[in-house]
């Protein structure tokens, strides 16, 4: 199965990976804050990802890390 | 498992200190993996300006150095023509380079310095405050024009990509932007082209980022990319404005 990493410290909440990201079911809001504050997003359901790697290309903090099974 | 996307190595683990959303962080990420794709970490060097864009200094482990604000072609240049085999990057905002250093960018296309300037305009003084900046678009709101910028007292917004392509000196001149994934490669393209003219040895090479700024503009982040796309980018067209490489093919 593909991954998606996302690194929770580094996130900033704006959320464009979720904007962006053609299926919507894989990557969602976490309940709970990181050091900063923020509502760090998380990976969640990864049966419908492709390993497109449009959350990392949009993400500015370059918090994501995209694997895909080969 | 084949990794289809991570932070470049270029990059150092320092945290970010732009707002959420900011455009700095995906245009630095590119210029990051431009780096790193074709060796040249041994060879840039970074000039910063003042303004936001000069948080970037900590977050390559590329040499760079700080100019004074406004002065960032001015320093480009010494650096250029001390060391021509570097590749020299003047990465500035766009109150930084229409505002307080319209001079040197324009004597800096004039004489036809062989450096790259990647230009973040985002409509607005970011750093300080969200004051209305010369990149301001007709109407818009900020700090100091709460009833929108008016024609009769400041005039219109200046378009940089295509000013400085009606220069002579000026080799390659580009405005692209940051606000869909497709357009992220278009400008990663863009760049790569400046720079490879650059290791060349042609002459300034201008890549103009329409960039959105969500706390100078008080909006969310997504909300931002949608005003971008339909506001900023009509003052602001996208495109090629001067390309002599292809030119001469």
């Amino acid at each position: 199965m593909n991954r998606v990493t996302v690194n929770r410290e580094m996130c900033k909440e704006c959320e464009y990976c979720l904007h962006f990201c053609p299926k919507k079911t894989i990557l969602k809001k976490s309940d709970t804050v990181n050091k900063k504050g923020y509502y760090a997003v998380e990976a969640v359901d990864m049966t419908d990802c492709i390993a497109c790697g449009i959350c990392a290309t949009v993400c500015p903090e370059g918090a994501i890390m995209v694997e895909k099974d080969v | 498992m084949s990794i289809v996307y991570k932070r470049p190595e270029v990059f150092t683990d320092e945290y970010m200190k732009y707002c959420g959303g900011c455009g700095h962080g995906i245009i630095n990420k590119v210029i990051g993996e431009l780096i790193e794709e074709n060796n040249w970490q041994e060879k840039a060097v970074f000039v910063w300006p003042i303004g936001c864009s000069v948080y970037a200094d900590k977050y390559f482990k590329v040499d760079s150095i700080c100019a004074l604000h406004g002065r960032a072609p001015a320093v480009a240049t010494g650096v250029k023509r001390a060391t021509p085999e570097n590749l020299v990057i003047s990465y500035q905002g766009d109150g930084d380079l229409v505002s307080e250093g319209m001079s040197e960018i324009m004597h800096s296309a004039i004489r036809g310095e062989k450096f790259t300037v990647v230009f973040v305009n985002n409509a607005i003084y970011g750093m300080t405050g969200g004051q209305m900046a010369p990149t301001t678009l007709m109407g818009q709101h900020t700090t100091t024009s709460p009833y929108g910028r008016a024609e009769e007292f400041t005039g219109h917004p200046v378009n940089m990509a295509e000013i400085i392509a009606g220069i002579p000196g000026c080799y390659y001149s580009e405005r692209v932007t940051v606000n869909t994934p497709g357009n992220i490669r278009k400008m990663k393209a863009a760049i790569k082209k400046a720079f490879e003219y650059q290791m060349e040895g042609k002459g300034l090479t201008f890549v103009e980022v329409v960039s959105p700024c969500p706390t100078g503009w008080n909006m969310k982040p997504v909300k931002a990319l949608e005003w971008l796309s339909e506001s900023v980018i009509s003052t602001y067209p996208l495109g090629v404005f001067k390309d002599l490489g292809k030119e001469e093919k």
